[in-house]
């Protein structure tokens, strides 16, 4: 039980990394099918599960494709520009 | 007056003087090779050269067949052996025993130093290897800005995940000034921080080629660096010590994209398997409790809840009437009891037996007479009958009856 209030608090924050969300998920998962817990258990893991989910979805999503190249200027600055092979 | 002497005369004077010489009896000579040739009898003839002058050499076979490697032109080497006169062509040479590669054998040299002192420093220690993250923000990329490494790592990139980010760095990967840019160049991605995980790549090459790769200021720079780094230095075969010094080394810089970018895909697959194992386990567990239910539900409990309550009202109706009955018959049976009594009671009424006749007999002073004795002639004699009394006066007694 107090396993569940751990996960609760430790929400999906904005710094929780993906590979962090993957593994919490995956817990969930696997608890969820083990099936020793409680229905209400069962129910709020599968919740935390599904946000946890979207969350991973959308980080997957979220990134743009750039290639950009790091090129110093004239005063020795180090400059991002767009890159083209 | 000079002294004429034959050329024989001449070259065996000059053999003799070089042969006695100790320098030259055991030396070595570094020079580039030109001229070789491996004559069909096993023995090897070649000159070795510097900037003004040349040397003529030869190996005889059986030392040229214990040689690891097959020398040729242009290979700087250092050639060991004694010189001696071949008198027939009035030509000195080099005897050669032994032919080391120069240059190169002095940069294995180097690396294996080098190796051994970071290594002995904890710089390659498996302890101190960070961890790849699994979906990196961005990734460095230090390596030259043309050729076919930046275009293998980003075809690979984009292979595997379509949206991801990369940064080039460009740097020299051969020369003088190679080392220093790539040092500089994970220093100053560690500083700008945007990047999760750093590629050091170069595509194969010789050991000279390859050779920014093992210096000490790279090693240090990689060890250094806060994210992690990869290496991909060369071909499978070629191990360089930035490769020890990193976090990870791949053998090729596709290799490298690999490990740095996750496939999409598959993560894609992974989420949708995780949403469907976890609504099939909800679904089960809720049939599961459904069904718990529904037993529980079935049970006679339930069904009958008011069964058991209606049991003990039947038993406690039963009890009263049981209660009523007796009672009834105790009252009968007292009532029996009491008539019997009241009939006997009534049987022995002093008015009963007076309706059969007999009188109460009292005296005057109202003492019950009931024997001759208690009268005398003259008395006054009170007689009760059921319905009164009558005084009378005694006339005369007789014994007997």
């Amino acid at each position: 039980m107090s396993n569940e209030i751990n996960i609760t608090e430790q929400k999906c924050s904005d710094e929780m990394s993906f590979e962090e969300a993957m593994c919490q998920l995956e817990q969930i998962v696997l608890k969820l099918e083990k099936g020793d817990i409680s229905l209400e258990e069962s129910i709020s893991s599968f919740q935390q599960g599904i946000e946890l989910s979207r969350y991973c979805a959308a980080k997957l999503d979220e990134a743009e494709k750039r290639i950009s190249i790091l090129l110093q200027d004239e005063e020795g600055n180090l400059v991002e520009k767009d890159f083209e092979l | 007056m000079n002294r004429i002497f034959s050329v024989s005369d001449v070259n065996s004077y000059i053999k003799q003087l070089i042969s006695n010489d100790g320098l030259l009896s055991g030396i070595s000579v570094k020079g580039e090779i030109s001229n070789f040739k491996h004559h069909y009898t096993g023995h090897m003839y070649f000159t070795i050269k510097d900037e003004s002058s040349i040397l003529k050499c030869v190996m005889f076979k059986t030392q040229a067949n214990q040689l690891k490697f097959i020398p040729q032109n242009g290979n700087k080497v250092i050639v060991s052996g004694y010189i001696s006169v071949f008198e027939r062509d009035g030509q000195y040479q080099l005897y050669a025993s032994d032919i080391q590669p120069d240059g190169l054998g002095a940069l294995h040299l180097a690396f294996e130093q080098l190796k051994n002192k970071l290594q002995e420093e904890g710089l390659f220690d498996a302890s101190k290897k960070k961890k790849l993250p699994l979906l990196p923000k961005s990734i460095g990329v230090v390596t030259s800005s043309t050729g076919a490494v930046i275009r293998d790592i980003i075809n690979v990139t984009y292979r595997r995940h379509s949206k991801m980010k990369l940064v080039l760095y460009p740097v020299a990967v051969q020369g003088v000034q190679a080392a220093g840019q790539i040092a500089a160049a994970i220093k100053k991605l560690n500083e700008l921080g945007q990047v999760d995980v750093i590629i050091v790549a170069r595509g194969g090459g010789s050991l000279e080629e390859l050779w920014a790769f093992n210096e000490e200021v790279v090693a240090r720079s990689v060890y250094a660096s806060k994210i992690p780094v990869i290496s991909a230095v060369g071909h499978e075969t070629d191990y360089t010590i930035c490769d020890f010094v990193s976090d990870v080394r791949a053998p090729t810089p596709s290799a490298a994209a690999e490990l740095a970018v996750p496939d999409v895909e598959v993560l894609n697959y992974k989420l949708q398997n995780y949403n469907f194992r976890m609504k099939s386990a909800l679904i089960k567990k809720l049939n599961l409790c459904e069904n718990q239910l529904q037993k529980i539900k079935t049970r006679p409990v339930f069904r009958q809840p008011y069964d058991r309550i209606n049991q003990y009202r039947l038993k406690l109706d039963n009890e009263i009437k049981h209660l009523f009955r007796n009672n009834e018959v105790l009252i009968k049976d007292k009532k029996g009891q009491f008539a019997l009594l009241a009939g006997k009671l009534d049987a022995l009424s002093p008015l009963k037996i007076m309706e059969r006749g007999y009188s109460v007999v009292r005296s005057s002073e109202g003492n019950i007479i009931n024997r001759l004795e208690q009268v005398n002639p003259g008395d006054m004699l009170e007689i009760s009958f059921n319905d009164g009394k009558a005084n009378c006066n005694v006339i005369s007694t007789s014994p007997g009856n």
